[in-house]
């Protein structure tokens, strides 16, 4: 299947994800072809087609300018799909694409299963695997959902794209993740705290076991979004990727944002009240359990140990 | 100024769900029902933008069978003047276009400043139809905001990206932005402004499929598969911190 795939660029580099754009392309034998605005100083290591604009001319999000240079190799390309990134330019991109194509769209797909893209429901407690009977299917990936095995090699060849189009939509500057505080990324223990924890006093509860087990705490994204945290400890897809040796997770359901940025610790605890949780999917343990029971037993056993 | 917020109800998401009999989503039935989470902040907003402009008109708009009304009067409650509910009891099973198709032929003659919405739904999840709107009203749209401020007609916005990096985005109106988590802090409707709520007008009106062509399906609707290999314990909460201890002993070295 003739595929285009849809590379990233973000304050002056390549986003290293490309490379699960391949994955994919590998997986479902697709003819591959890639599309990038970034720079001929930092190209992705592929053997194949690279349609490349220049981001110093046409910004690094501008999407309507972007959608045009899109537009103009698709209806050079003719691809069958048209593959982004489940990422903050690929979900913010492909809709227009796909309106502009009268194509249809699959979000976040995670797999494919007897050639169908599957995507996740409802914080991925369920599935669907979807049909399309447009002439082009655009597709966007889920972070992590597909991987190179091998390191990526290769050296695509270049036709260079351009484009008069312009848009209103500027992007002005980039602002930094806050780097004070913790970086559990260096943690070999990290004891993470859900929702499920229920109010901000019995975040202590998770602290005094990580405390316990000589380790970090963390938090998913609705525990800090409530405050209750800070940034720096959010562990996910918009705080940091982990890879503890142990990881315990308190009350947390196992939205995909969370399992993207934990789900390759050595061995995961989960401690939860819903044994169907989406998180007993990647836990090694899966503790049944109330956390404002089951933690301070636990917590003091490992002291008295 | 004029402004559209499009909500969606969604279950809550910590509801036991069954999939339904065609396979094709889960069963609606016995449910608790919501607003969107994203739409939340889509809503708080609009109305922080009415108090700072002070004179602003807000439309609050949903798609789906009656109970939708429901999660309107909440937005209602929290500061919207007005509630458009497109009838359409198939909403659950359409697809993201044909949504947006009926949003904006709603829109189209409206001639809206800003319309918020969230960045997904919390069941569908497929981040499509804000952008899908602005696509087809031929709007300027940024998706994935975090931080907004408004300026006579000039749009400053905050987008949260990969890995905490945020991007400082310009636009200007008229404009489609989609909400993230984390905004602002939605607010609780106070009693008197739920009381007020009621008497606020809520439209209903027959959707217009015009425009769009569905263009996808659902195969099939189903539980993941469980992988083997994890381990569930259950019981007594003592033995269970016994059972836990011994099992990173074994095979973990953290405990060593």
């Amino acid at each position: 299947m003739k595929t285009l795939l849809v590379a990233e660029f973000r304050e002056g580099k390549l986003r290293a994800e490309y490379t699960q754009l391949l994955a994919f392309a590998r997986e479902s034998q697709a003819e591959a072809a890639m599309f990038l605005v970034g720079s001929a100083a930092d190209l992705p290591k592929f053997d194949g087609t690279l349609y490349l604009a220049e981001a110093v001319k046409h910004g690094e999000y501008s999407p309507a300018v972007h959608k045009q240079l899109l537009l103009d190799v698709i209806a050079r390309e003719k691809p069958e799909q048209v593959v982004f990134l489940h990422s903050s330019y690929g979900w913010d991109l492909a809709p227009r694409v796909a309106v502009a194509l009268k194509a249809a769209q699959v979000s976040e797909v995670i797999g494919v299963d007897g050639g169908l893209p599957v995507v996740p429901v409802c914080n991925a407690k369920l599935r669907r695997t979807i049909k399309a009977a447009t002439a082009t299917t655009v597709l966007t990936l889920q972070a992590g959902a597909f991987g190179l095995d091998d390191e990526p090699a290769g050296t695509p060849t270049v036709i260079t794209v351009d484009t008069d189009a312009a848009g209103k939509v500027r992007c002005t500057g980039y602002e930094a993740a806050k780097i004070e505080g913790v970086d559990l990324t260096k943690a070999n223990i990290i004891v993470s705290a859900g929702r499920g924890v229920g109010k901000p006093e019995n975040v202590a509860m998770v602290q005094a076991l990580a405390k316990a087990l000589g380790g970090e705490y963390g938090a998913s994204r609705p525990v800090v979004d409530a405050g209750w945290v800070e940034h720096s400890r959010q562990v996910g897809t918009t705080g940091s990727t982990v890879t503890p040796k142990l990881y315990v997770a308190c009350g947390i359901s196992g939205a995909i944002q969370h399992l993207a940025g934990m789900k390759k610790a050595d061995f995961i605890v989960a401690i939860n009240t819903d044994r169907d949780a989406p998180i007993g999917e990647v836990a090694n343990v899966l503790v049944v359990a109330d956390l404002k029971q089951f933690l301070p037993i636990l917590t003091e056993k490992l002291q008295n140990r | 100024m004029n402004i559209l917020i499009c909500i969606k109800q969604v279950p809550d998401m910590e509801s036991k769900f069954k999939i339904n009999a065609d396979k094709t989503w889960y069963d609606r039935a016995d449910l608790a029902w919501r607003m969107n989470e994203y739409d939340e902040y889509a809503v708080e907003q609009a109305v922080r933008l009415k108090e700072q402009v002070g004179s602003a008109d807000l439309t609050v708009l949903c798609i789906g069978p009656d109970q939708v009304k429901e999660t309107m009067k909440k937005a209602l409650a929290m500061g919207c003047d007005r509630g458009v509910h497109i009838a359409d009891n198939d909403a659950h099973q359409r697809e993201p276009l044909v949504i947006a198709g009926m949003i904006a032929n709603f829109a189209r003659d409206k001639n809206f400043d800003l319309i918020f919405t969230g960045m997904q739904s919390q069941d569908r999840g497929s981040g499509q139809v804000g952008v899908m709107v602005a696509e087809l009203l031929g709007m300027d749209a940024v998706t994935t905001i975090v931080d907004f401020a408004y300026d006579n007609g000039t749009v400053n916005v905050k987008r949260e990206l990969e890995g905490g990096t945020k991007s400082l985005v310009s636009a200007a109106t008229p404009l489609v932005l989609t909400c993230q988590l984390g905004l602002n802090t939605p607010r609780y409707p106070t009693l008197p402004n739920i009381m007020k709520a009621k008497k606020k007008e809520l439209l209903t009106i027959a959707p217009d499929l015009g425009g769009v062509t569905a263009g996808q399906e659902t195969a099939a609707c189903f539980f993941p598969e469980k992988k083997g290999g994890g381990l569930v314990l259950e019981g007594d909460a003592p033995e269970l911190a016994d059972k836990l201890i011994q099992l990173l002993k074994e095979k973990t070295g953290v405990l060593a």
